[in-house]
């Protein structure tokens, strides 16, 4: 338990000593315009990251959740314009069940034919977006033709101000979506049987398997539970950006796994945090955004994602090191 | 007697090959009956032995990583930085036409030895990551790769690099004897890598750790060396699909071959290469990469969008691992 205490405690620590770094080189860092930014754009990807952050620990890993988040997004979009409906709960249930049911298919390719996750996610997710792409369309659906009750519900702010330059800026409400999901899936995985489950199976699958766990059972409801959420944040990513592309998300898993490797989990499974992830998440997503604000030229972002890549997991393989041969 | 030991040999010991074999003539058969016109003519053979190579060396690169259990995802990255740095070079050395023949051969040979080098140096780079830090080679590839394409978009800052000397798209369009340049370069570098695996203690090492890296730590194998050496000829590799890729289309660009990563993998899998580790050889991978090749440009031919294509590559994909999940059980 201090062992995982303590990694969070260094992540944070590295966290708040880049903030104030960054606010150095730009005091701008620090204005509530700014921060409210950076908490908006924590929400997609953090949903997404606790997906991932539930397979790894399982001892898996996840590339397809992605397309997913796409599919579920635009055909959940098309299907209301389509019939011109209107409305906000129901469409979030569909898109959360095109998610699950995506993530269905993962489990069972996984599971039945024993094949390395990282090639089953390339490929499931390459068949999900060429069927999204080639069959559904790829026209864009724009902000004029988007459900308004969607587009209204993102809108909502928790609080909102004027900047001095006079425009409108608030903290969206979908900070609180994402946080109640990080508290459930903490809460979860700390007190539920299959909560532990994952943590046994990602540790050691035969140990897990011989003590009475549901294995199978297990592997199901983790790339069940990724996709749900990826399918759940990739609606509500129409929803805060008024349009629904269903090219978006491309390149995104890169970013979602390196938050999520960032915050601690290890990729050989069985370790991992919701905490860790929300601070790995917010560390990406301040870097990458901190990046205009520090002058540096935006070319430089997809560099900077790949060294904290690499530093992330030098740190984790370090830390891990004994568990070698 | 004679002719059916050496179909034996070169058949293997596994039935991969075989079915593998059966898989290309089915999808032969089929797009020959599908639009016989079209996909029978000479000009679409011939078009297949331009495309091909860049895919299949990236293919075999990704076989050599999955030998010892690893992957690596960086691999178009490295074939993107390769060709950009080639281009840049070039541009920075070669103002206007008045270079004499002389200094422009000079000034591609460089160019060719500089994205060579820079292939090897990612791959050092990768190797060092995963053998001496111990990363994941999926986690360190999936960073790197980043990197090497961040470097390309930097280097480019984002819009294609185009005007490479006539030698240099010379490998990647030219002819020699009748026969597409490009597919002699692969005949070649798959030849050496088939004979590297089998027949050099390298090849037979790399086998080994992948089949069990205890057994092999504790035989003495130097299995940090051995990984080591594998991810820098995977770069190196890389790297001349690089250079083939920007020679065919006389330009690079840092998002070039995107739908190329997933593509080596399913033919480096298809071929018999197990991710597992452990088992792949050459032939299987080459025979994989006529088969998806020809089932590609059929559906091309058929004017199917790319993103079917696409489609249909991933469902290739998962219906290769049911079959060998199938085929593992019957043992």
């Amino acid at each position: 338990m201090t062992l995982f205490r303590r990694s969070e405690f260094i992540i944070a620590c590295i966290l708040f000593a880049a903030m104030i770094i960054i606010g150095l080189i730009n005091p701008a860092f620090w204005s509530l315009d700014n921060l409210f930014g950076l908490l908006r754009s924590n929400v997609i990807i953090g949903i997404m990251a606790l997906g991932v952050l539930v397979v790894m620990i399982s001892g898996g890993i996840d590339v397809s959740f992605t397309a997913f988040a796409a599919a579920a997004m635009y055909l959940t979009i098309k299907v209301m314009v389509y019939y011109g409906y209107d409305g906000v709960v129901l469409p979030f249930i569909a898109a959360t069940l095109i998610g699950l049911v995506l993530g269905a298919f993962n489990a069972f390719f996984i599971h039945t034919f024993r094949m390395i996750p990282l090639i089953v996610t390339l490929g499931t997710g390459s068949v999900v977006r060429g069927l999204l792409l080639g069959l559904v369309g790829t026209s864009v659906i724009n902000i004029d033709k988007m459900p308004q009750q969607l587009i209204n519900f993102a809108k909502t702010d928790l609080v909102s101000s004027t900047s001095a330059t006079g425009t409108n800026f608030g903290l969206t409400a979908m900070i609180l979506i994402y946080i109640g999901l990080a508290l459930v899936t903490h809460l979860f995985l700390r007190y539920t049987i299959i909560g532990r489950s994952i943590f046994a199976l990602g540790g050691a699958p035969e140990a897990a398997s011989r003590v009475g766990f549901n294995t199978r059972k297990t592997l199901i409801f983790v790339y069940c539970f990724a996709g749900a959420l990826a399918g759940f944040a990739g609606l509500l990513h129409g929803s805060m950006i008024w349009l629904a592309n269903p090219r978006d998300f491309a390149g995104l898993e890169l970013d979602v796994i390196a938050a999520v490797v960032l915050g601690g989990a290890s990729i050989f499974g069985g370790r991992g945090s919701v905490i860790g992830t929300l601070l790995g998440v917010f560390m990406l997503v301040m870097v990458k955004n901190s990046l205009i604000i520090m002058k540096v030229d935006t070319t430089w972002q997809r560099v900077v994602v790949g060294l904290i890549i690499i530093v992330a997991t030098a740190l984790t393989a370090w830390r891990d090191r004994k568990k070698l041969v | 007697m004679q002719n059916s030991s050496f179909a034996k040999r070169i058949l293997g010991q596994d039935r991969n090959i075989l079915q593998l074999l059966v898989i290309t003539v089915l999808v032969f058969a089929l797009m020959s009956y599908l639009n016989p016109d079209k996909f029978l003519r000479y000009y679409n053979f011939e078009s297949i032995t331009y495309i091909m190579p860049e895919l299949g060396i990236l293919a075999i690169a990704m076989m050599i990583a999955m030998l010892t259990g690893g992957i690596d995802l960086s691999v178009v990255g490295i074939a993107n930085l390769a060709g950009i740095l080639a281009g840049v070079f070039f541009h920075s050395v070669i103002v206007g036409t008045s270079q004499s023949t002389g200094m422009l051969l000079l000034y591609t040979g460089l160019g060719i030895l500089m994205a060579l080098g820079i292939g090897l140096l990612a791959g050092v780079l990768n190797g060092f990551l995963i053998s001496k830090l111990r990363i994941t080679p999926i986690l360190a590839t999936l960073g790197t790769g980043q990197i090497f394409t961040g470097l390309a978009v930097v280097l480019t800052g984002g819009p294609a690099i185009v005007g490479f000397p006539d030698a240099w798209n010379f490998i990647g369009n030219g002819k020699i004897l009748g026969v597409a340049t490009p597919f002699i370069l692969f005949v070649v570098v798959a030849g050496a890598v088939a004979i590297l695996l089998t027949r050099t203690t390298l090849g037979v090492n790399l086998m080994l750790i992948g089949t069990n890296p205890r057994a092999a730590v504790f035989a003495g194998l130097r299995k940090d060396r051995m990984i080591f050496y594998s991810y820098m000829m995977t770069g190196f590799l890389a790297a001349i699909a690089g250079i083939i890729l920007s020679g065919r289309t006389n330009a690079a660009k840092s998002d070039y071959g995107a739908s190329y990563l997933l593509q080596a993998i399913l033919i480096a899998v298809l071929g018999g290469t197990n991710p597992a580790g452990g088992k792949g050889r050459v032939l299987g991978v080459s025979i994989a990469l006529i088969a998806l090749m020809l089932l590609s440009s059929g559906f091309q031919i058929l004017r199917f969008s790319n993103h079917l294509i696409d489609f249909i590559w991933g469902g290739f994909l998962l219906l290769v691992i049911a079959l060998n999940a199938f085929r593992n059980t019957d043992r």
